[in-house]
């Protein structure tokens, strides 16, 4: 099967999970008698729904080719940006570091991975960002709370351009046997991460229990996390044929992609609640903001990036 | 018009302008929208919350002074916007500023307009002008809608020209009851804190 024929293979796998998924909605919502249940139930259907989107904007990004993935993802970091500034105060002192952000810093991230310059995407953000925004700041003479604004810009343009970005970077890994095959390891990510999520709201929904965290995340369990991360970890093996990794290797890779997925999902709903909100937004009906779905991605991304770079190329 | 969607695309894009029904439901009624005014943004995000079969009867109303200064502006606010233009410095001391909008409140068209006058540099709105006191008088039976414009005021603060992209949210709140014998400045105090109401 060569790359291409792959693809069509996943987007119908996909497609054939999601009809699932929305039968499965249909059956629990005649079945379903209480209001609270119904509730459950009703966001269950409206997530399943902005699956369908989602899927649709992925998969014609996908067939499209590389330059329209990468335009695709840094709308979504510009989206990710908008949200969290949103939720951030900010004030007028801030007004150039944050249109640089926007108009200079996610063209230039996405333009570094279209032209193939790995050496200054890597540093582009963490190096020139973090001196210049502030300096730009700085230049503005407004000293009110000046660390703690410039903390939270540097905060917000590290998750949702830089980590976002190592998704679509991973088109840059040259990988030996591999080539022409990357947009694979792109959805390799993508699936695992998603599925990761919806398998420990699930088994969360079906067993959970004990709280992991119910401070910064009420819905996280030991059971829900243990019953989603181990059959993910499962679906990644399973994958392997998609990758350039053995089935064990795959394990490992998805366990990666797991455990970050998760401490992403963690740490941004602390950042999140420190702010104030219980959503990032609502622009993707059922889950709220596009962060509150790039959550688990923004962490998982930049460490899947890094172990396949350093142990396959 | 091409130009209506351009605008109104733009701004979606870059600050979403979503609309929250929190006291009012969209309906064909005839109303009057009065919201906080803090930017250049406010009346393309106002008015691109609203549903298309309504934006296509309701009228911004802007400052001639203004959008009338040049011929792109002019040209942005008649045909981008369908915006109607008054005199709100009173160039003609007999003529009566409000004139323009009788007009289209008789042909039952709704309105938006900014009761500050002219764009604030805070959270919440100013004292009203006296405009909004008029118009409930003269044209009884018009709903008054209170609008709050969220985040603008962040977003592209007076004397600033780049929108810096963050969400505004438009709150539409409940309808302001009439209420009998009640004078003009109490009339838009309580105009003002229905717009304050909604800012939470």
């Amino acid at each position: 099967m060569n790359p291409e024929h792959k693809l069509y293979w996943l987007i119908g796998g996909v497609v054939a999970l999601l009809i699932v998924a929305s039968l499965i909605g249909r059956v629990l919502r005649l079945r379903v008698k209480d209001e609270s249940g119904a509730a459950v139930v009703d966001n269950l259907i409206a997530r399943v729904r902005a699956w369908w989107s989602m899927v649709a904007i992925f998969a014609a990004a996908f067939l499209l080719g590389k330059n329209a993935t990468i335009a695709m993802f840094a709308l979504v970091s510009f989206f990710a940006l908008r949200e969290f500034l949103t939720l951030t105060p900010t004030r007028i002192g801030d007004r150039r570091a944050l249109s640089a952000a926007f108009f200079a810093m996610i063209p230039i991230q996405y333009l570094l991975i279209a032209t193939n310059w790995y050496g200054l995407f890597t540093i582009f953000i963490p190096v020139y960002g973090f001196l210049l925004l502030p300096s730009v700041s700085a230049l503005t003479q407004d000293t009110e709370n000046f660390l703690e604004r410039t903390a939270k810009i540097q905060w917000g343009v590290m998750i949702a351009i830089y980590c976002i970005s190592h998704l679509p970077a991973l088109l840059l890994l040259d990988i030996p046997g591999y080539s022409g095959q990357n947009p694979l390891l792109m959805f390799y990510l993508i699936l695992v991460v998603q599925m990761s999520d919806v398998l420990q709201y699930v088994f969360g929904k079906l067993f959970g229990k004990t709280k992991i965290a119910p401070v910064v995340s009420p819905s996280k369990t030991v059971e829900g996390f243990v019953g989603g991360a181990a059959s993910a970890t499962l679906i990644g093996a399973a994958m392997w044929w998609i990758t350039p990794f053995t089935p064990l290797q795959s394990a490992g890779m998805a366990l990666i992609i797991v455990l970050m997925g998760f401490l992403g999902g963690l740490v941004l709903s602390a950042v999140k609640r420190s702010l104030g909100a219980k959503d990032w937004g609502a622009m993707i009906k059922g889950h709220g903001g596009v962060m509150d779905r790039m959550d688990s991605v923004s962490f998982a991304a930049p460490i899947f990036f890094h172990a396949t770079r350093y142990f396959f190329t | 018009m091409w130009l209506s969607y351009i605008l109104i695309g733009s701004v979606r894009a870059l600050l979403g302008a979503t609309p929250r029904w929190v006291g009012a439901q969209p309906a064909q009624t005839q109303r009057i929208y009065f919201a906080n005014h803090t930017s250049h943004i406010d009346t393309v995000a106002l008015w691109s919350a609203l549903p298309p079969e309504l934006r296509a009867k309701t009228r911004p109303v802007a400052a001639a002074d203004y959008w009338g200064a040049s011929a792109l502006k002019r040209y942005i606010a008649l045909k981008g916007l369908n915006a109607v233009l008054i005199d709100r410095h009173r160039t003609d001391p007999n003529a009566d500023p409000l004139q323009p909008l009788y007009g289209v409140l008789e042909r039952g068209d709704s309105i938006i307009i900014f009761p500050e006058g002219s764009r604030q540099d805070q959270l919440l709105p100013g004292p009203f002008k006296s405009g909004l006191y008029h118009l409930a008088e003269r044209f009884p039976q018009v709903e008054l809608i209170p609008v709050y414009l969220e985040n603008l005021h962040r977003s592209m603060p007076k004397g600033t020209f780049i929108p810096i992209p963050l969400i505004c949210t438009v709150r539409f709140g409940a309808s302001l009851r009439r209420l009998d014998h009640e004078d003009k400045s109490a009339f838009l105090e309580r105009a003002r804190n229905a717009v304050i109401g909604l800012a939470q």
